[in-house]
């Protein structure tokens, strides 16, 4: 076991945690992330060992599906594969043994960093940061779209709680992006 | 004071009192009012000077048409210049004060210009102040700015905040007079997404000015139910005090919403207003009308306005203007106003109607076939000259007049696309033409029907028709009057008769337009400013119109019209910046290692959005240049550790991997062996370099691409559109691996023994196993997955290591741990930059959009046995001919002589001009490897003039230099440094 | 403005990213005879149609798709939108 401690993507040794009246937005490093590509004519099979990766049917377009391993659509016959960073440090690795040839798999863990919103009225905090229509989140909904000129994904997990995925790098302007909002909303 | 003219009645809350100031005095108002009704309340007409002739001007309307109540809202940073009286919601505290006089509103110096008012008439300027040039700037510009325009700036930055947001609807409403509150009622019942917006504080519409009855109710009270019921729907939005100021492209609106305008002061981190985008699947427009004034011999003195301003001041606000009120009307709808007010107990001193048929009144007389043929009174109205149709004359003695020349539906939004309107010979006004934007339809008053009922029930049927509903709801009862008016724009023989009253323009700056052959409608505009004013001549414009139509002997849908822009009322530069101000303008990415180069106090600097490390001041170090010698030194001399995460790293996989590269890269990439990295250089189609970096081959179908950090996503980009539409049934997978890995250089012939002490045991990386261009997925620190290549950018031993980004910070901290023993130094991009240009390597300053492989000593590297991007138009005959430029190095024969990157290399004799310009530095930096300042450049045949010696010339910098032309590569140039 | 994606539906403009003419699609084999000449016209000649214009969208800020848009340039009327890599391989590219 190698003896380097992580950082967050904000820098801190733990998740950073804001609460502005019922909306709560919090840093989720204890993710582990994948990209998946379907290989030029391997799509079908691709897609058949997504299913046998997450144990669901595979997403449609701008979805997610599976609970503990979960895959979103992140392009055509490519998705993100997501799972707890404590059991899947090496998702990539353990992906790849499943789809083999069929897929390209690149590990994303830090390429991104996650934020959690949760609470009532986080609508309200969303419809002044990106421009998805948000009569459309619904659980297991997920996009891409720009937050302040950040590419983010968002996910849809329930009617109070949505996963926002920004660049890493930028995790310091989207966290000040979605604070600010919040703190404007309520 | 007390409000001396309040009325009884209106919808203000008496219970509560305001306290207010304008001109530094004080003032009570009430909840509900505006800032113009409670100044009318408090018996103040005078206002604010006109824009040119600096003339005493009150209210003319009671809305956001207003053109001539303008003030300066609120002090210090937060003043507010042309500010509308008539849409500022009063709050406890508010202070404003008049604009445009000096040294006070009531005695103001520059009111010498209405004197002079024959020399300042339409074309004045262009006329008067043509020549000589050079008074422009000193002289006149000056003269002018001090003269004309309206309220002046804070000179401080906007200390306010601004928010912008997205909303979607099936049906966005504008406006929620009777139309659009019947429209959301209609859409709201059938379960529609509904957005409901009005610029006003109170929803309504005129239903709050009038006292008429709707169903069983009074108009204001059936609104104040229709609200309660459409608050209560999940599926309606109301968006109050919500102004939509642009029609754009496929259904998306703008609307500005005011959520602090109306506070005292705002919270922290509170908007002051939203700039929405709205996206809807139709609009529906009820904007409702603009009453029109009728222009007259001194028609703009304070007091005057526009007869429905009067009734709803004394309807919603409870405020008469003056005791005494006048009228002048060309329909029926301004006898209304003398009712109204009448029966609030205002004395009615005459109703002036041009029409010889004119309805009567047993409360008050009724002046048929007059006209208002002058007026009175130093700062305000005091008296009325009214020819009566015998010939005579009569004086009224009033305080206010109202006048009323008919409605202007407000089409504005149906022009934004571009869309015209039409001419409506019964309404005598434009109303919407055919081509609308996608997916609007009108309603109501802006769609010409001017009736209650009319508006009810057009909002209904236009919201059923947007919505494909089946039936309509039941209707209320409501007056339905007719229209019953004769057009009437001005009256004859009058001269200074105000139609443009925001920008000074009268009935003869416009008949003078014609005569000077300005005749068009869009010259007109432009030469006598008419409609150009904040207001964009809301009440002016079709007056104008009108008295050149007639001018012309041609009809008012001959003449033109002009047509409406966006924003429909002046909007706030901070609504458009919204939170993306400062150095929020644009996301700031940080390296792995930013936080460690904090603690250590490094110097950053901007890099694209990134923040890097420039250098690391010790704490003896005074200058930028001996932290960057020494990081330089201690590098070259040992060990040195830099942060090169910010390169775009794209993941290329597939089993075309290597022969999609072989296309984008001018050279080639199929014969790379697995473990092995290469330089690569990307070529623009036309030719022109655009990218370098490497590509390192971790397996048979997978590679690791860097880019500079400059051009990581336009690569990543260019890759895609490569991929996608000119290779499409290639089988290669991309990705951006940027963010997810931190990666430093580790640089010095000390690197190698440092990277043994972190790398783990399993992995050999002596100069046999992993040689020059090696790379490799390793692991270190006990078992965490790395990657490393051995690659330099600085010409020493170097390699660089890649672990998980959340990994970054600890590496570094570890690096620098294990790194004592060899005196190891952080290094900026300023030592970076120093070592690459003592190299010859090129970067972005070579790579500037202009040089060819060629230029830049790489045309080898271009292979002609492949189809690449770039490599045949990379052999045009200019491209290649024998004297282009070609990357040269350059030394002062002086070492101590500053060359300037940008200054041109002349010849050491002759002239010294650009038809002898020989070429230019790109690159400069002081080289504590040689002692001596040195360049990169750009050189006519400049492989060939190595030693020769040139002028370094910087006319700007006012800068000659002797130097030597060298080889670009200063230090190592056989490279046995890094192979070592 | 509004582009309809054929995957994802409607999206604002905002998130994409303008190339030129579809055009840039058709790009002539390099390793042919004529290829000079037909470099030069592939990258310096174009179509300026007042009218409907065929050209290249990139969702950057999306699902990374390239697209054929038909637009209208004298109404912004967008009539079709089409992924890139489908209009390609209609037009014959391949590998």
């Amino acid at each position: 076991m190698h003896d380097l401690v992580a950082k967050t993507a904000l820098g801190g040794s733990e998740p950073r945690v804001d609460t502005v009246g019922s909306v709560t937005c919090t840093e989720v490093p204890g993710v582990a992330l994948a990209s998946v590509a379907a290989r030029r004519g391997k799509e079908t099979q691709a897609q058949k060992a997504l299913v046998k990766l997450i144990g669901a049917p595979a997403p449609e377009v701008q979805r997610f599906t599976g609970d503990q391993v979960l895959a979103f659509w992140s392009g055509p016959d490519q998705w993100m594969i997501e799972a707890p960073f404590d059991s899947h440090e090496d998702l990539a690795d353990q992906a790849k043994a499943i789809f083999g040839q069929t897929a390209s798999v690149t590990e994303q863990t830090d390429a991104w960093a996650r934020f959690d919103l949760l609470g009532d009225g986080i609508n309200a905090v969303l419809e002044l940061l990106c421009q998805l229509d948000l009569r459309r989140f619904e659980p297991g909904y997920a996009a891409r779209s720009s937050i302040h000129h950040i590419g983010c994904f968002a996910l849809c997990r329930g009617t109070d709680h949505v996963s926002l995925y920004g660049p890493r790098s930028s995790a310091g302007s989207l966290h000040h992006a979605v604070t600010t909002a919040m703190i404007s909303a309520h | 004071m007390t409000q001396a003219n309040r009325l009884s009645g209106g919808q203000i809350d008496r219970d509560t009192t305001l306290n207010f100031q304008f001109d530094g005095r004080s003032y009570t108002a009430h909840p509900g009012d505006t800032l113009a009704s409670a100044l009318l309340a408090n018996n103040v007409r005078l206002i604010g000077r006109s824009f040119k002739y600096h003339r005493p001007r009150g209210l003319l309307t009671a809305g956001s048409e207003e053109p001539n109540g303008m003030v300066e809202l609120r002090s210090g940073a937060h003043k507010e210049p042309n500010t509308r009286a008539t849409t500022v919601e009063m709050f406890d505290g508010l202070t404003a004060n008049s604009q445009n006089r000096w040294p006070s509103l009531r005695f103001d110096t520059l009111a010498v210009n209405d004197l002079f008012s024959n020399f300042l008439s339409a074309g004045f300027y262009y006329k008067t102040f043509m020549w000589p040039a050079a008074f422009w700037e000193k002289l006149y510009e000056p003269i002018i700015r001090r003269a004309a325009g309206l309220g002046s700036l804070s000179m401080q930055a906007d200390p306010d905040e601004y928010d912008k947001g997205f909303r979607h609807c099936d049906l966005l409403i504008i406006g929620a007079g009777p139309a659009g509150l019947m429209a959301a009622l209609t859409a709201g019942r059938a379960g529609a997404d509904v957005i409901l917006a009005d610029e006003d504080f109170t929803l309504g519409g005129r239903l709050n000015s009038e006292t008429f009855s709707v169903g069983e109710q009074s108009a204001s009270d059936w609104a104040t139910q229709a609200v309660a019921e459409l608050s209560a729907m999940p599926n309606v939005r109301l968006m109050q005090r919500t102004t939509v100021i642009g029609a754009f492209d496929h259904g998306i609106y703008g609307a500005v919403e005011r959520t602090g305008d109306h506070l005292p002061s705002l919270p922290a981190g509170k908007p002051r207003q939203i700039l929405w985008r709205i996206y809807c699947q139709k609009a529906l427009l009820c904007a409702g009308a603009t009453e029109r004034p009728i222009a007259f011999e001194n028609n703009d003195r304070p007091g005057i306005m526009t007869a429905s301003a009067l009734r709803t001041y004394a309807n919603r606000f409870a405020v008469t203007a003056a005791p005494r009120v006048a009228i002048f009307t060309n329909n029926d709808d301004g006898h209304r106003t003398a009712s109204d007010l009448h029966a609030k107990g205002v004395k009615i001193a005459a109703v002036v109607d041009v029409r010889e048929d004119a309805p009567l009144s047993y409360d008050y007389e009724v002046l048929k076939g007059a006209q208002v043929v002058n007026t009175k009174g130093r700062l305000g109205l005091s008296f009325v000259e009214v020819a009566l149709p015998d010939g005579s004359t009569r004086t009224l003695d009033c305080g206010a007049l109202g006048v009323s020349g008919g409605w202007n539906p407000s089409v504005h939004l149906t022009c934004h696309q571009r869309g015209r309107p039409v001419w409506d010979e019964n309404l005598a006004a434009f109303v919407p033409g055919e081509n609308l934007p996608v997916g609007m339809s009108v309603a109501g008053a802006a769609n010409g029907v001017m009736s209650t009922h009319g508006a009810l029930r057009s909002g209904a049927q236009a919201a059923a028709t947007a919505l494909n509903l089946a039936t309509l709801p039941d209707l209320p009862e409501a007056e339905d009057a007719p229209l019953a008016q004769t057009p009437f724009w001005y009256v004859q023989g009058c001269k200074r008769a105000w139609v443009d009253q925001q920008n000074d323009v009268t009935v003869k700056d416009v008949k003078l337009s014609y005569q000077e052959g300005f005749r068009s409608v869009e010259h007109l505009k432009r030469y006598t400013t008419l409609g150009m004013a904040t207001d964009q001549g809301k009440t002016s414009n079709i007056t104008g119109l009108a008295i050149m139509a007639e001018v012309a002997g041609k009809s008012i849908p001959e003449t033109g019209t002009t047509i409406f822009r966006p924003p429909y009322t002046p909007v706030p530069i901070g609504a458009f910046a919204g939170r993306m101000i400062g150095k929020e303008f644009h996301p700031t990415r940080l390296t792995p290692s930013h936080h460690w180069a904090k603690e250590r106090g490094a110097v950053f600097v901007e890099a694209g959005n990134w923040l890097r490390a420039q250098w690391f001041p010790q704490a003896d170090e005074t200058h930028w240049r001996e932290s960057v010698d020494r990081e330089v030194r201690q590098t070259r001399a040992s060990v040195g550790v830099c942060d090169c995460t910010t390169l775009g790293k794209i993941d290329v996989q597939g089993t075309d991997a290597a022969e999609f590269l072989n296309r984008v890269y001018a050279n080639g990439f199929a014969k790379l062996a697995v473990g092995k990295t290469r330089y690569g250089l990307m070529l623009r189609e036309d030719g022109m370099v655009m990218d370098d970096g490497t590509a390192a081959r971790l397996a048979e179908d997978h590679f690791v691409v860097t880019t500079t950090t400059a051009n990581a996503v336009s690569v990543y980009r260019h890759m895609e559109f490569v991929r996608q539409c000119l290779f499409p049934d290639m089988d290669v997978q991309l990705i951006s691996t940027t963010d997810g890995w931190a990666q430093y250089a580790v640089a010095g012939p000390n690197s190698r023994k440092l990277l043994q002490k972190i790398v783990d045991p399993e992995f050999d990386i002596s100069n046999e196993a992993f040689p020059f261009m090696a790379c490799g997925k390793i692991t270190v620190c006990g078992g965490l997955r790395a990657r490393l290549f051995r690659i330099s950018f600085s010409g020493e031993l170097a390699f660089e290591i890649a672990v998980p980004a959340r990994y970054g910070d600890a590496l570094m901290r570890r690096l620098m741990a294990e790194g004592e023993e060899f005196d190891v130094t952080p290094y900026g991009t300023e030592a970076l930059s120093v070592m690459r240009i003592e190299k010859g390597h090129p970067v972005g300053n070579e790579l500037n959009g202009t040089t060819t492989a060629l230029n830049l000593g790489m045309g080898k590297m271009v292979s002609r046995k492949k189809d690449s991007i770039g490599s045949v138009l990379s052999e045009r005959e200019a491209l290649t001919a024998p004297d282009i430029l070609k990357l040269v190095g350059l030394k002062p024969i002086t070492p101590e002589d500053k060359v300037t990157a940008g200054g041109h290399l002349m010849n050491v004799e002759g002239p010294i001009d650009a038809a002898h310009d020989q070429g230019y530095v790109t690159s400069v930096a002081y080289s504590p490897s040689l002692n001596s300042n040195i360049g990169l450049g750009l050189l006519k045949r400049g492989d060939e003039r190595l030693g020769e010696k040139m002028r370094l010339v910087s006319p700007l910098t006012d800068l000659t230099v002797e130097v030597e032309i060298v080889s670009a590569h200063f230090v190592d140039p056989e490279g046995e440094r890094l192979r070592a | 403005m509004i582009i309809n994606h054929p995957l994802l539906g409607p999206r604002d403009a905002s998130e994409f990213t303008y190339l030129g003419d579809a055009s840039l699609i058709d790009r002539p084999d390099g390793m042919a005879e004529n290829a000079a000449d037909a470099f030069y016209d592939y990258a310096y000649l174009r179509d300026n149609p007042a009218g409907e214009h065929q050209e290249l969208w990139y969702h950057e800020a999306g699902d990374r798709s390239w697209l054929v848009v038909t637009r209208n340039t004298l109404t912004h009327e967008i009539s079709k939108v089409e992924l890139a890599r489908d209009v390609a391989r209609a037009r014959g590219r391949s590998k």
